[in-house]
């Protein structure tokens, strides 16, 4: 839990509590403020900070790491059935893996009141692609409310519990990387309880979707969003700031902060509540300007909706869905309407030749010596999502393919079983194992494949700055629990070949892949070392380089190891002591001898 | 209060401190009285990669982001950071640009080049800049760990903040029993200049 110093600042004359949060940070805050009793989610950017916010509040708040979102969104759902007021947090993405228990509890209702926070990550700073979780909200016909701004975030999660409670429909609190991880001030208050009483009432018509209960729950779907969109057209979260009626610009989220520096003059349509549509607010706004413009990260949610309402505008023509927006790219945008020329600012011309800095495995981490060993072999590796990603780059080159959460285990069976020629290696972490990697493994087992799959156990969800895990032996809550064992999920699933490496022990690391690449049957490998990060101390002794003893032959290079610095063929590389973690990989593979413990 | 909105950079490699830097550069305004946002990004462009902070403060502030050639001050914890991201400075901006060099691995591993003259570079990309050995100056106060607050320090010299507001925020941002260090380092930072 971060420290959380209240300032009091004077305001015309009242005195109010503010504080500099994240949008992440304010909902959290907003979750412990309106009540909440239960948190669950599944880490991922730009998403993760809600939850370990959460957990500060953990006397009044029960929260936890779920293994994947979909648990995750089924614990809520069970808490709100229960009549717990909840909160489940994800990134766009984890909404996929949730997406069966949400489409029907759309239709079975809830009764706490349940917001699902999922993060978007336009621009993908983070992530593996772009989607719009707007759609997710017509798709399950559930209300969506964007904030713009940590405030926003805070409020509008009070209005979510509430929307969800009086008409019983989940809620969608959607946030962008922008809105999630800027921090803006924000004004503190007390916690305010519900008292609500947590006891499950049977009533099978209500929560049991058969076919005979769910035609009729599908008929109250449309009644609700008909009410829904009244309610949406009223609701202060929605408002229109009426200035110069030349242009009016209807926008959401962060892009709403953007054009109110782009276009200071311009009227402004600010939806806080998108779907469903405030049909009638639209048409009052569009009638009271002379020309529409559409402002909207990523797809063009509501400029299709509005131009289907017969109101012409403008908007895709203008602005790109395409990554992020930004001031500079809206000012291009509007100097292309205006039809002038737009010049920006762009990197110094002495920055042209700059080295590149992309991220990389940090040094120490245990990861670099599974996939050294893997470059040794002329096999197809398929990754997956988390730190070990990173594996695929220069000079390790050690991933070729990248899909989902656990897509590294099942597309290395379906390599495998589509008659490739080479050996497939699945490769994927701990947490990402526990998440979706059990049941390829079972596949693999059951389908009688042949793939090797690697499990990079590091003890923790590093990625996403290490959230604890099934098999990290602690909860959410700070509280000792199992460590599911990886060994055993994988003999249960039957896999016969189990073996455990020390991934820093080179040698027998790269004869056991070697072995079990070979092997005419399938097998799991786990390479486990907890992540130096997590710990936050050295893996060894700082090494360092003897110049007399070094050739020159760039093996160590080979290794990717930020701590190992070299100015360029033909120089004797440094070890900066600063970086170096001690994890003596870089000794272990120099022939020669050269490198050695610093005096 | 002034109208305008001020815009500040804080620009280094992943580990260095920047989160920090940026909280308290944000603290410093709020405890000035000013509405004030900040944006980093954090997750994988943090492992080792070049990261950017980027806090604005004023009257009302909308764009939690920093528009190209608008900041007025640019503090680089690592020399050629800075010049990867010059182009956020406005033309009459400080820059504080701290001499620690770290080699990026596509260096190392002979895929490009460091510059040998980046010192020349900055000098003829900033017009006011204060380029200094912030690691030296934090090693000398005992902790080296504190160079990201010196070079807070010297950006303290382009903002108009109270000394009084930074040193709130920095008492404010920090454990306990780091305090008086970061105090000191802010304060050597500030003299340095």
């Amino acid at each position: 839990m971060k420290r959380f110093c209240l300032l009091t600042v004077h305001l015309i004359g009242v005195m109010k509590l503010r504080e500099l949060l994240s949008g992440n940070e304010a909902i959290a805050r907003g979750a412990y403020e309106a009540g909440v009793t239960v948190a669950t989610g599944y880490p991922g950017t730009p998403s993760t900070e809600i939850l370990e916010n959460v957990v500060g509040y953990k006397s009044e708040i029960y929260c936890e790491w779920a293994p994947n979102e979909k648990v995750a969104f089924e614990v809520a759902a069970g808490a709100s059935l229960s009549g717990a007021r909840c909160i489940v947090t994800m990134k766009h993405v984890g909404l996929n893996v949730a997406a069966d228990p949400l489409m029907t509890l759309a239709y079975v209702g809830t009764v706490g009141g349940m917001v699902i926070c999922v993060a978007d990550d336009p621009g993908m700073h983070s992530s593996q692609n772009e989607q719009d979780t707007r759609h997710y909200a017509r798709f399950a016909k559930i209300p969506i409310l964007e904030p713009a701004d940590s405030q926003e975030a805070k409020d509008f999660i009070r209005i979510g519990l509430e929307i969800s409670e009086e008409f019983r429909t989940p809620v969608i609190l959607r946030t962008t990387t922008r809105v999630s991880h800027s921090r803006s001030l924000v004004e503190i208050k007390e916690r305010q309880a519900t008292g609500r009483k947590i006891a499950f009432e049977k009533n099978p018509p209500r929560f049991v979707p058969i076919p005979m209960w769910a035609r009729v729950m599908r008929e109250k779907v449309e009644e609700r969003t008909a009410k829904l969109e009244q309610l949406a057209k009223t609701s202060p979260v929605n408002r229109i700031e009426w200035h110069d009626r030349e242009l009016g610009i209807v926008t959401a989220s962060i892009s709403y902060q953007y054009v109110r520096e782009v276009f200071p003059e311009a009227s402004v349509l600010k939806l806080g509540w998108s779907f469903p549509f405030p049909d009638d607010l639209i048409r009052e706004f569009a009638a009271g300007v002379k020309k529409v413009l559409v402002v909207e990260e990523l797809d063009d949610f509501l400029e299709e909706h509005i131009r289907a309402m017969g109101i012409a505008c403008d908007g895709r023509n203008f602005i790109s869905g395409i990554g992020e927006l930004s001031i500079p790219k809206l000012q291009a945008s509007r100097a292309k309407m205006e039809g002038k020329e737009y010049i920006s600012a762009v990197p110094v011309a002495l920055a042209s030749d700059l080295p590149p800095r992309p991220p990389v495995l940090c040094p120490g981490c245990p990861h670099r010596g599974v996939f050294y060993a893997l470059g040794k072999y002329d096999v197809i590796v398929t990754g997956d999502i988390g730190c070990y990603s990173l594996g695929v780059a220069s000079p390790l080159n050690r991933i070729d393919t990248i899909l989902c959460m656990g897509g590294g285990v099942s597309m290395a069976h379906g390599m495998d079983k589509a008659g490739e020629p080479r050996k497939v290696v699945g490769i994927v972490g701990d947490s990402t194992f526990f998440h979706s990697g059990i049941t390829g493994l079972l596949d693999i087992a059951y389908n009688k494949g042949n793939s090797t799959i690697i499990v990079a156990d590091n003890r923790t969800t590093a990625m996403t700055g290490h959230q604890e895990n099934p098999g990290s032996g602690r909860t959410l809550m700070g509280e000792p629990t199992i460590e599911a064992s990886i060994e055993a999920l994988g003999r249960a699933c039957g896999i016969k070949r189990v073996r455990t490496v020390d991934p820093y022990d080179f040698k027998t690391t790269l004869a056991v892949i070697e072995e079990e690449i070979n092997a005419d049957e399938p097998s799991l490998i786990i390479s486990k070392a907890v992540c130096p990060l997590r710990e936050r101390k050295r893996v060894g002794e700082i090494r360092r380089i003897a110049n007399e003893k070094c050739k020159k032959c760039g093996a160590c290079l080979k290794l990717g190891c930020p701590a190992i610095e070299s100015q360029g063929k033909g120089t004797i590389p440094a070890i900066n002591p600063l970086l170096c973690s001690g994890c003596g990989l870089c000794e272990k593979i120099c022939k020669f001898g050269a490198i050695q413990n610093q005096e | 209060m002034e109208n305008k909105t001020i815009s500040v950079v804080l620009v280094g490699v992943g580990g260095q401190g920047i989160l920090l830097g940026s909280e308290i550069v944000a603290r410093a305004a709020m405890h000035a009285g000013f509405d004030v946002k900040t944006n980093e990004v954090h997750g994988m462009a943090q492992r080792g990669g070049s990261v950017v902070a980027q806090i604005r403060y004023g009257k009302q502030v909308h764009s939690p982001l920093v528009s190209p050639g608008t900041a007025r001050v640019l503090g680089s914890f690592e020399q050629i950071e800075a010049i990867r991201f010059a182009h956020y400075l406005a033309d009459d901006g400080l820059a504080v640009v701290s001499s620690q060099m770290i080699v990026p691995v596509t260096v190392s591993m002979g895929a490009s080049q460091y510059p040998k003259d980046t010192e020349d570079r900055l000098r003829t990309t900033f017009s006011k800049l204060i380029y200094m050995d912030a690691s030296k100056i934090a090693l000398g106060l005992g902790n080296i760990k504190t160079a990201n607050v010196v070079i807070l320090g010297a950006m303290s010299r382009g903002l108009d903040l109270p000394v009084e507001s930074w040193r709130e925020a920095i008492a404010s941002s920090v454990a306990e029993k780091f305090r008086d260090i970061n105090l000191k380092a802010f304060e050597a930072g500030r003299a340095s200049t």
